[in-house]
């Protein structure tokens, strides 16, 4: 029979290997999916993880999905380092996106170089004002901070849906549930001409660099990986629980709201009730995927904008629902956590015992 | 009267789910085992038992679906949290993307179709009594069959040794697996029961409440569920109460705008989230009593060395 | 040979990752008799009567018992053939009943109708009174060994093993609990009893095997043995004591007054005006059994829970509501009595381990930036001052054996040179060398002008260190007095929580 054993060091080659080999079985696991629907199995597979690599405006379309995964998932990972689970990314990235699109529209036709800027400051500021809610509820009361962000997610999205309905509506819009669409100096630019792909992508990297430096050198990222280790020893530490479930809180919801706000004002220009599409879940994925690790979640953004971009495809050349994203997206992350435990533990093969049975 | 009536019967309908998933998630907890996965086990029991109803014709081939449909994503996320020590934070939330993902892509066929109801059981005589009638004697039969497991789970929890056993493995699995219970065994048990449990809530929306398939049509009752157990403080009782609370909630903003008070859909559509975060609030607020009522071993993972 | 012997063993041999538990193992129990399993820490004898108990199964060697082949594949299998267990730690359910933990612990057939009534009955025939409607979280924990003990006697055990009994017990409780073992044994029960106790076997046993690095290395008569020639015999070397200190006391460095506090846990204890002053020079040393608010005590005492701000004092100075960084700037160390998750993160390498609590004495951290060359390089330094056996400073902390983590932690703490030191079981799971030479250190340090508190459950450690003694009873602290000046009687009964003085005002 075999055994999982403890190892005494953890494998970091297999830790980094695992994503690789947790693609390779959802592949593997896609091939049997579509021929058990009666789809080509090679065709869809193809569609889905290979051919947007091969054209330029398949590689800037990634980079536009790319952006707020790698954003939102930067600063949930902080979080899930430390055991604070906000799970309402969701509600937060569509917060910041009511805040800094409510700048936007209340400066409509206003120029000036500072209106994107104070848009993105709002949009980190109503992200965060969002995750205060679960950081108050929790350092205060206690409350499972997991179902109070994802029940405000619901809300945020109903929020959104009243303000385009009524006050935040385009009064020349024929009454669609739509806002005005952004003028120039509220639209982020174009990173690369003709596509759009923004310059939003170069935030989500400034974010990488940064968190890469507070991991590794700083004390906070230090304090989130002793509290999600063990909560005693970081207390042995000094470090205040509630202040760390506050600074998680504070960077997951701000940089949800950046991603929310620099997806209204980049390549949708308004604010829509479609605007949320998930990317606050899907993020979830990609912080798991890039092992909690900066440059991994910006290897795993891409994967997981991969996905969204081949789901599309899919959609329209083999008429599957846009959800089968969301079963690749689940299957990743089964796969990967499935694999992971031989990070950590190794399988032995155990001789049968030589004792003879009981009576 | 009649409009009262129908409120009532509608709050039953409403709640029906939650106590499905509510009280299959209170004997996972008990165990000490946090499955965040139920909305993606209870859309795909909506779906499985849409799918076999629709392509069967019938009601029960379609709930016993729900249930195994349900039980197998849970014996998944079994596999990984326990055998495999997964994160049972992560799987959780992999099962519910899983599952939405899957049911969608099951559900496309099945987009637009719909059923009949399901019928109500008339009891006998005590159907026709005025307004108890209709009230207690005249629902379809899952939702005796909730009642019954409420009571059937509270049973077996304070009165069985197989329940007092389960509630050992999840106040210390270490002292268990000391003794010589397989905490593993009794985990999955608890989990697979789980699992049926939100297959069936699942299949209830799909096949009663509203009968037809829609995607994403748990709406995040899986998770209100995972609140309810929360509230109940890991009691039988005091889940079924709190389902029919929060259906209460749900019904009565539906309701609330035929009264002809002018509110906008999305303000009363946010009440029963709004009531979840604030029930939560108050029942975690004491933090000893919290730590009481919970199992101890909750959500920690357990690896036993022989 | 076979009749006149109960359990048979021969061969014995259990292997672990890195470490060979039990090599060869082998020796016999007669019916009746009381046979002592000795050994240090680490030396096979847990994981021995986790075989006999079915808990673990042998790589090689058999079993025999009552004459037959004997190879239980579960406890219950064992609880059948009439093998009852004590564990060390106990394998109790702390928000069930007495009554439950006791069903629990025993076979489904075994469980009669009237359990309560037969816990009573049981319970009080042999001196252990219980109340089989309690639950475990209300109860002591010399309470709970009851439970543990009279689970197994319900089912008329014909061999009962008990590891390490009387960790957990007053003098008075471990009086009461030998007379009940002896009437076992008179009764025809055999005894596997599992110590490092040596004058305990001595009174107690009728045969000892002493187990050394997973081995037998002797079979002795321990009535005839002294202490030293058994402890000898477990360690395979002579035994050195440090010398007995009598410094000259300077300051008071920390200063207790009025100190109370409520336990967030629902089971926890709660601190009940503790009041005491440790000297510079001093050693405190505070003894108790498990549970009595030790750990409590020292969590208020370094700041992981904050008390009002007058209650203490370190060098004149109120810290009630400062945390532990800013004690720890004020001269503080502290050394917790769990290692891995509190005085030491698992998962991590002993040099990140350093920065958790030597960032700010030794200078790791300017302004948030860490200077992970000053943690290496202190990393490094703990490792060699203190002989710490690891691969390097890289290897995470959850693989270095327990008392080489301790060594880590007592160094990291130490090497600070603290003006404050607290230490929770200094000694708990160290071979005998390297607990000595952490008694020697802790001298030192006191000698050098710190006020050191040391919180034992090991009374023979504090009578040898300590220059001041306390006894912790349910939350209360009794009032200090000289090494020497009190006997084990007196200690014994403070233990069992009747104060002299200060304690009987309040309760």
């Amino acid at each position: 029979m075999y055994r999982l054993e403890p190892r005494k060091e953890i494998s970091y080659l297999l830790l980094y290997l695992t994503p690789v080999f947790a693609i390779v079985l959802t592949i593997l696991a896609g091939l049997v999916l579509f021929t058990l629907i009666g789809k080509p199995p090679l065709q869809a597979i193809s569609i889905i993880f290979f051919e947007p690599l091969g054209d330029l405006y398949a590689v800037s379309e990634m980079l536009v999905k790319a952006t707020p995964l790698i954003l939102i998932a930067i600063g949930l990972s902080f979080g899930f380092r430390a055991g604070v689970w906000n799970i309402g990314a969701e509600g937060q990235f569509v917060a910041g996106a009511i805040a800094g699109g409510s700048v936007a529209l209340g400066l409509y036709e206003v120029e000036g170089f500072w209106v994107l800027p104070l848009m993105c400051l709002a949009g980190i500021l109503g992200g965060m004002a969002w995750a205060a809610i679960p950081a108050f509820l929790r350092t205060r009361f206690n409350a499972n901070e997991i179902l109070v962000s994802l029940m405000l997610t619901y809300v945020a999205i109903l929020i959104l849906s009243l303000l385009v309905h009524g006050p935040l509506m385009d009064p020349d819009g024929m009454n669609f549930p739509e806002s005005r669409i952004f003028h120039d100096a509220a639209v982020v630019p174009i990173l690369i001409e003709g596509t759009r792909a923004h310059v939003g992508f170069l935030a989500a990297l400034v974010a990488v660099a940064a968190a890469w430096f507070v991991l590794s050198r700083h004390i906070f990222g230090f304090q989130t990986k002793v509290m999600g280790s063990s909560p005693r020893a970081a207390r042995f530490g000094g470090f205040i629980e509630n202040k760390i479930i506050w600074k998680c809180l504070m960077l997951s919801g701000g940089l949800a709201g950046l991603a929310g706000l620099i997806e209204t004002a980049g390549p949708v220009g308004q604010l829509v009730p479609s605007l949320p599409v998930g990317y606050g879940f899907t993020a979830i994925i990609v912080v798991f995927l890039g092992r909690l690790n900066p440059v991994g979640i910006l290897l795993a953004g891409f994967v997981m904008a991969l996905t969204y971009i081949g789901g599309e495809t899919a959609q329209i050349e083999l008429n599957l629902p846009k959800a089968v994203t969301g079963v690749f997206q689940g299957m990743f992350l089964f796969f990967l956590l499935g694999i992971d435990v031989f990070t950590k533990y190794r399988l032995r093969h155990i001789k049968p015992s030589k004792t003879v049975a009981g009576e | 009267m009649d409009l009262t009536i129908l409120i009532l019967q509608g709050i039953i309908v409403a709640a029906t789910p939650l106590v499905f998933a509510a009280i299959g998630e209170l004997v996972v907890e008990r165990a000490g085992v946090l499955n965040l996965g139920i909305e993606g086990m209870m859309i795909l029991g909506a779906i499985a038992g849409f799918a076999v109803t629709y392509d069967t014709g019938s009601f029960l081939a379609g709930v016993i679906a729900a249930a195994f449909a349900g039980a197998i994503a849970a014996l998944l996320f079994g596999v990984l949290t326990q055998v495999l020590m997964a994160n049972q934070v992560a799987t959780g939330l992999a099962l519910t993307i899983f599952g939405l993902g899957i049911a969608a892509l099951w559900g496309q066929a099945y987009s637009g179709a719909s059923t009949d109801a399901l019928d109500a059981i008339h009891i006998y005589l005590l159907s026709d009594i005025p307004i108890i009638g209709p009230l207690l004697f005249s629902h379809d039969p899952l939702v005796y069959l909730s009642i019954i497991l409420v009571v059937g789970v509270s049973w077996f929890l304070n009165k069985t040794r197989a329940g007092l056993i389960l509630r050992a493995v999840g106040d210390n699995h270490d002292a268990a697996h000391a003794i010589g219970y397989s905490v593993v065994g009794v985990r999955m048990m608890a989990l697979i029961f789980g699992g049926m449990c939100a297959g069936i809530g699942g299949a209830y929306l799909s096949l009663v409440q509203t009968p037809l398939w829609v995607e994403n049509m748990t709406a995040g009752r899986g998770w209100i569920a995972l609140a309810i157990v929360v509230f109940a403080a890991w009691r039988p009782g005091w889940a079924l109460l709190g389902a029919y609370l929060f259906g209460g909630v749900t019904v009565i903003q539906l309701h609330i705008q035929g009264f002809g008070v002018d509110i906008d859909a999305q303000l009363l559509s946010m009440l029963p989230y709004i009531v979840t975060i604030v029930v939560l609030v108050v029942i975690s607020r004491d933090k000893i009593r919290a730590k009481l009522n919970a199992p101890a071993c909750l959500g920690k993972p357990f690896f036993g060395s022989s | 040979m076979i009749e006149h012997t109960l359990l048979h063993i021969s061969g014995i041999t259990k292997r672990f990752p890195g470490v060979l538990a039990n090599d060869r193992v082998g020796f016999s129990i007669a019916p009746g008799e009381i046979h002592a399993l000795v050994g240090e820490n680490g030396a096979g004898k847990s994981t021995l009567v986790k075989i006999i108990y079915g808990v673990m199964h042998p790589d090689a060697g058999e079993m025999h018992f009552g004459g037959a082949p004997y190879a239980p594949a579960r406890p219950s299998e064992a609880r059948a053939h009439g093998v009852g267990m004590v564990f060390q730690h106990f394998s109790l359910f702390e928000s069930l009943s007495v009554a439950e933990n006791v069903a629990l612990g025993m076979n489904k057939e075994a469980v009669g109708e009237n359990l309560d009534q037969q816990i009573i009955e049981v319970s009080e025939s042999y001196g252990l009174p219980l109340d089989p409607t309690r639950l475990i979280g209300s109860l002591s924990v010399g309470e709970r060994q009851r439970v543990e003990i009279v689970r197994c006697l319900l089912q008329n055990p014909r061999l009962l093993i008990m590891d390490e009994p009387t960790s957990v017990l007053t003098p008075q409780e471990v009086e009461i609990l030998f007379k009940t073992l002896r009437q076992l044994s008179s009764e025809g029960c055999s005894i596997l009893y599992i110590s490092h106790k040596l004058d305990e076997i001595r009174v107690l046993c009728d045969r000892a095997t002493v187990l050394r690095g997973g081995k037998v290395v002797g079979e002795c008569d321990p009535t005839r043995e002294t202490a030293r020639s058994i402890a000898e015999m477990m360690i395979g070397g002579a035994l050195e004591l440090p010398e007995p200190q009598k410094p000259d006391l300077g300051e008071e460095r920390l200063t207790v007054t009025g100190l109370s506090k409520e336990s967030d846990d629902p089971f926890g204890v709660n601190l009940d005006k503790i009041s005491f002053a440790v000297r510079a020079g001093e050693i405190l040393g505070v003894a108790g059994v498990a549970g009595n608010g030790q750990v409590e005590l020292m969590e208020v005492l370094i700041g992981e829970v904050l008390s009002d701000n007058d209650t203490i004092k370190i060098d004149g100075m109120a810290v009630g509501h400062t945390n532990p960084t800013q004690r720890r700037e004020r001269g503080m160390c502290s050394v917790p009595e769990e290692r891995l998750g509190h005085g030491a993160v698992p998962d991590m390498s002993l040099w990140e381990n350093t920065i958790l609590s030597a960032r700010s004495h030794k200078g790791m951290e300017n302004n948030g930036i860490l200077d992970l060359g000053v943690a290496q390089g202190f990393g490094r330094e703990i490792v060699d001052e203190f002989d710490v056996k690891a691969a390097g400073i890289a290897s995470v902390a959850s693989s270095l054996s327990g008392g080489n983590l301790q060594k880590f932690i007592v160094g990291r703490e130490i090497l600070q040179t603290p003006t404050i030191l607290i230490i929770l079981q200094p000694t708990w799971g160290v071979d005998a060398a390297a607990a000595a030479d952490i008694h020697r250190s802790l001298q030192d340090l006191a000698k050098g002008g710190a006020a050191i508190l040391v919180i034992s459950q090991d009374l023979d450690e504090l009578m040898l260190i300590s220059t001041n003694f306390a006894v912790i009873s349910e939350g209360k602290l009794s009032d200090p007095l000289p090494t020497g000046s009190i006997s084990i009687e007196e200690i014994g009964l403070l233990m069992g929580g009747v104060h002299s003085s200060a304690g009987k005002e309040v309760a």
